[in-house]
């Protein structure tokens, strides 16, 4: 037997998948969002609000939600084409699993798909899903230490969405003190402090997203 | 179930170096896992053991961990030190503005095959 240097990532076969991924929905004009934060920090609360503000967009929302559809059928209601993923109990999402996602959806005429990820803050930060853009939430119920202790998923963020920041007043929460916190993890990660019940900061955050889709795609279809 | 996970990527991984390469078998196979990488190595021989059985390759494989000491490194005192043993905060100045260096990687590093 001879012996083979790899040096690879466990996940080599992964990074792949989410290469090819990647390609397939830049050729279909399609922004594709992995979302990820813990359980109930306000996901789909978040998502609906902005497809229902974004009404010109069309939108497909993935749910990786393990046992029900509740989440899925709040975003048809909220006018997002979605679709429920099946991750076998796994504690996150591949792209094989997102790819297999996309082929579930009847169409492809989206501007924007947004990846609901299961509810963890360790292992989805591990997994390229071939998203085009990563964006985490922490509610501020949580609290402004997270950072600290899940390095990881600030690290490899391009946005951080602070959620549920009409609760500030009920909590110690240190709006700057976790912004700062973020960007000595990540220089370049994009903050927008939110609320998706009184609407506060959703419009800095939307208009953002519109900038990404349309330089992302200088034609829009 | 972090374990199975990881457990299926890697065999999938190993599946494709198989193919590319021309491999029929593959024996040992040597993982670098980081002391805090969060995997259980009992959990993982046991996923391993119950993956190899499905994948003709990996059928008469070894798997091999070795771990990766996990060092921190403190930015106010500007050293590093074990994270198992003092954890978050730095023994030499007690700051908690500490980051992990390394330790939390999970690496192929060889595998013997013909
Ligand atoms: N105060 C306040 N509560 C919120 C806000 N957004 C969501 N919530 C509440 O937080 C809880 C969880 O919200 P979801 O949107 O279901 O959170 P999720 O992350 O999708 O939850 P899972 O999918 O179960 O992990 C619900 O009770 C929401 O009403 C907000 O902006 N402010
Ligand atoms: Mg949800
Ligand atoms: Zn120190």
């Amino acid at each position: 037997m001879k012996i083979i240097e790899l040096g690879a990532s466990v996940t080599a076969s992964n990074d792949r998948d989410a290469e090819a991924l990647r390609a397939r929905l830049k050729a279909k004009g399609i922004l594709l969002v992995n979302v990820m934060s813990a359980a109930g920090s306000g996901k789909t609360t978040l998502l609906s609000r902005i497809v229902k503000d974004m009404k010109d967009l069309r939108f497909a929302v993935l749910e990786a939600d393990i046992a029900s559809d509740v989440d899925a059928l709040t975003m048809e209601q909220a006018g997002a084409k979605s679709v429920q993923v099946h991750t076998g109990g796994m504690c996150h999402m591949d792209a094989g699993m997102t790819a297999a996602a996309f082929d579930a959806l009847e169409s492809t005429d989206f501007d924007i798909a947004f990846l609901e990820n299961v509810g963890n803050l360790i292992c989805p930060a591990e997994y390229d899903t071939g998203a085009a853009l990563k964006l985490m939430i922490l509610s501020v119920p949580e609290g402004d230490d997270k950072p600290l202790k899940y390095p990881l998923m600030f690290a490899e963020s391009d946005i951080l969405v602070i959620s549920k920041t009409d609760a500030l007043p009920y909590f110690n929460f240190d709006v700057e003190k976790c912004i700062s916190r973020a960007k000595k993890l990540n220089p370049g990660i994009a903050v927008f402090p939110v609320s998706a019940k009184t609407g506060a900061g959703m419009e800095a955050l939307e208009s953002a997203l519109r900038t990404i889709r349309n330089s992302e795609f200088r034609n829009p279809n | 179930m972090h374990e199975m996970g990881i457990v299926l990527h890697l065999a999938k991984t190993l599946d494709e170096t198989a193919e590319q390469e021309k491999l029929t078998k593959i024996g040992r196979v040597v993982l670098q896992v980081g002391e805090v990488s969060g995997i259980m190595t009992d959990l993982f021989t046991d996923a391993w053991n119950y993956f190899k059985g499905r994948h003709p390759v990996l059928s008469e494989s070894e798997l091999v961990l070795e771990t990766i000491p996990a060092v921190t490194w403190c930015d106010n005192c500007k050293r590093t030190y074990e994270t198992v043993k003092y954890g978050k905060e730095c023994p030499h100045c007690g700051s908690a503005e500490t980051w992990l260096l390394k330790g939390n990687e999970c690496i192929i590093k060889e595998i013997e095959a013909e």
